[in-house]
């Protein structure tokens, strides 16, 4: 049972569909029982960062989700959810985020139209099972304005281009994020959430 | 490289959809989950809702339609018609979909924009613009299903659509609207070089040399269209092969 953290905002009807599609139970929770007796996490998102934080804070995750993930429990941080991750996000002003990848969130720079939103191609960085099965220049779908920037280079596994590199994929042992939404990109969103779920058992 | 869209529309009367000319002749055409499925499947990068009726009787078989829709297909979608308030965005998002789109209701309350993009973010709310040239190249925007002349100029409109928080703007032009002769280029183009979110061009198509038109250079980062899908005149793939021969970037079933 994937459990997918329910902070307020968002369409997470539409992933647990996506998933449920690929015989992968989930459930939309914020309790803390169902949350450690889970095996594996979704952290998903739309909407604002710190007002994210904020709700996650008040439903009484952060640590939670923390723990279960240093005891080596599998993490996939999808779209806001994935800038959760970071240690910090220039959204709105300054607001640290959960800290467990290297890296700040920056807006997008105005030399493109701001959001970053459609169908962008992935460029393969490293070889990892969480990209396995990929047609040749996969599409998938984003819908940003916000970016990672100043990551730790070993934790890209693909990237997309719009006006800057923008990390796509990134993971760090069983942290993994993704930038766009697997859930609404077709076979090739499909196919990644597959290869996490054959990552959790 | 970020594909330019394709958006098949589909307008929901009583849980089916109809197509209309210049918004009145309506007739019936289809099963809304099964057109879903179907444009999905031939490599449709969107899809539109319009709740054509709205009325409130219709609205749960309508958002009944919106949560069948987001249990069947994968690919991202809006919701439009009927949105009036904070509470109509929550049941169409909480029912699975991915915008919302808004038209009158931001005319009449465009604190509505501002409020929505607050609580969802910009990138699911969707500013629709019906407009209607005036004078020459002077374009007027229109509400109740293109009706009402609102006096405001659609440009303006846009810009301050933007300003408001809007993450998309949909350029509906009710003179192209239904006529199959092309989208309104001046129209978009205008829009499109006064913001700096996408647009998505609206009304008007008839053949692919209207697509290329469009979608070509800096006018429209999407094409919506109804009764050429509709009725199989254009093929979502063959339309897009030939766009991306005309090298306009296009997400295909091989590589998506």
């Amino acid at each position: 049972m994937i459990a997918i953290i329910d902070y307020g905002a968002g369409n997470l009807k539409s992933l647990q569909f996506a998933l449920s599609k690929l015989n992968i139970d989930s459930c939309i929770t914020t309790n803390q029982d169902v949350i450690e007796s889970s095996n594996a996490i979704i952290l998903p998102g739309v909407g604002a960062f710190e007002e994210a934080m904020l709700e996650l804070q008040h439903a009484n995750v952060v640590d939670v989700i923390k723990n279960e993930v240093n005891k080596g429990k599998m993490l996939l941080g999808i779209c806001l959810g994935m800038q959760l991750l970071y240690e910090n996000s220039s959204e709105d002003g300054f607001t640290e985020g959960l800290n467990l990848l290297q890296g700040s969130i920056n807006r997008i720079p105005d030399t493109v139209k701001v959001p970053h939103m459609g169908w962008n191609t992935l460029s393969i960085n490293q070889n990892r099972p969480i990209i396995k099965g990929l047609p040749e220049n996969p599409y998938v779908y984003f819908v940003h304005s916000f970016y990672a920037t100043n990551q730790n280079s070993k934790d890209l596994v693909s990237s997309t281009d719009y006006g800057v590199t923008i990390p796509a994929i990134v993971q760090k042992e069983n942290i993994i994020g993704m930038q766009f939404h697997p859930e609404k990109s077709g076979r090739v969103g499909l196919q990644l959430l597959k290869n996490f779920g054959e990552m959790i058992s | 490289m970020l594909a330019k869209r394709i958006i098949p529309c589909l307008d929901v009367d009583k849980g089916r959809v109809v197509k209309g000319k210049k918004f009145q002749n309506i007739q019936d055409v289809a099963d809304p989950i099964e057109m879903a499925k179907f444009y999905s499947d031939s490599g449709a990068d969107e899809l539109v809702f319009y709740d054509i009726t709205a009325s409130n009787e219709e609205r749960s078989i309508f958002i009944d339609v919106v949560e069948r829709v987001a249990a069947e297909i994968s690919i991202p979608f809006t919701v439009g018609g009927g949105i009036r308030t904070l509470e109509d965005i929550h049941d169409v998002l909480r029912a699975g979909a991915d915008k919302v789109s808004i038209n009158s209701a931001a005319v009449k309350d465009p604190e509505l924009i501002a409020k929505a993009a607050k609580k969802y973010g910009s990138q699911c709310i969707v500013l629709s613009v019906d407009a209607k040239e005036v004078s020459q190249n002077k374009w007027s925007v229109f509400i109740n299903g293109g009706r009402q002349n609102t006096g405001l100029d659609a440009i303006e409109w846009a810009v301050k659509g933007e300003r408001l928080g809007a993450g998309e703007i949909v350029v509906n032009s009710i003179d192209s609207d239904g006529e199959k002769n092309g989208y309104n280029i001046p129209l978009t183009k205008e829009i499109s070089s006064s913001v700096n979110i996408p647009i998505v061009a609206s009304g008007g198509a008839g053949t692919r040399e209207h697509f290329i038109e469009v979608l070509r250079g800096n006018i429209a980062d999407a094409a919506l269209a109804a009764s050429v899908f509709h009725y199989k005149e254009i093929s979502i793939p063959e339309l897009k092969e030939q766009l991306a021969n005309k090298t306009i970037p296009m997400r295909r079933i091989a590589n998506g």
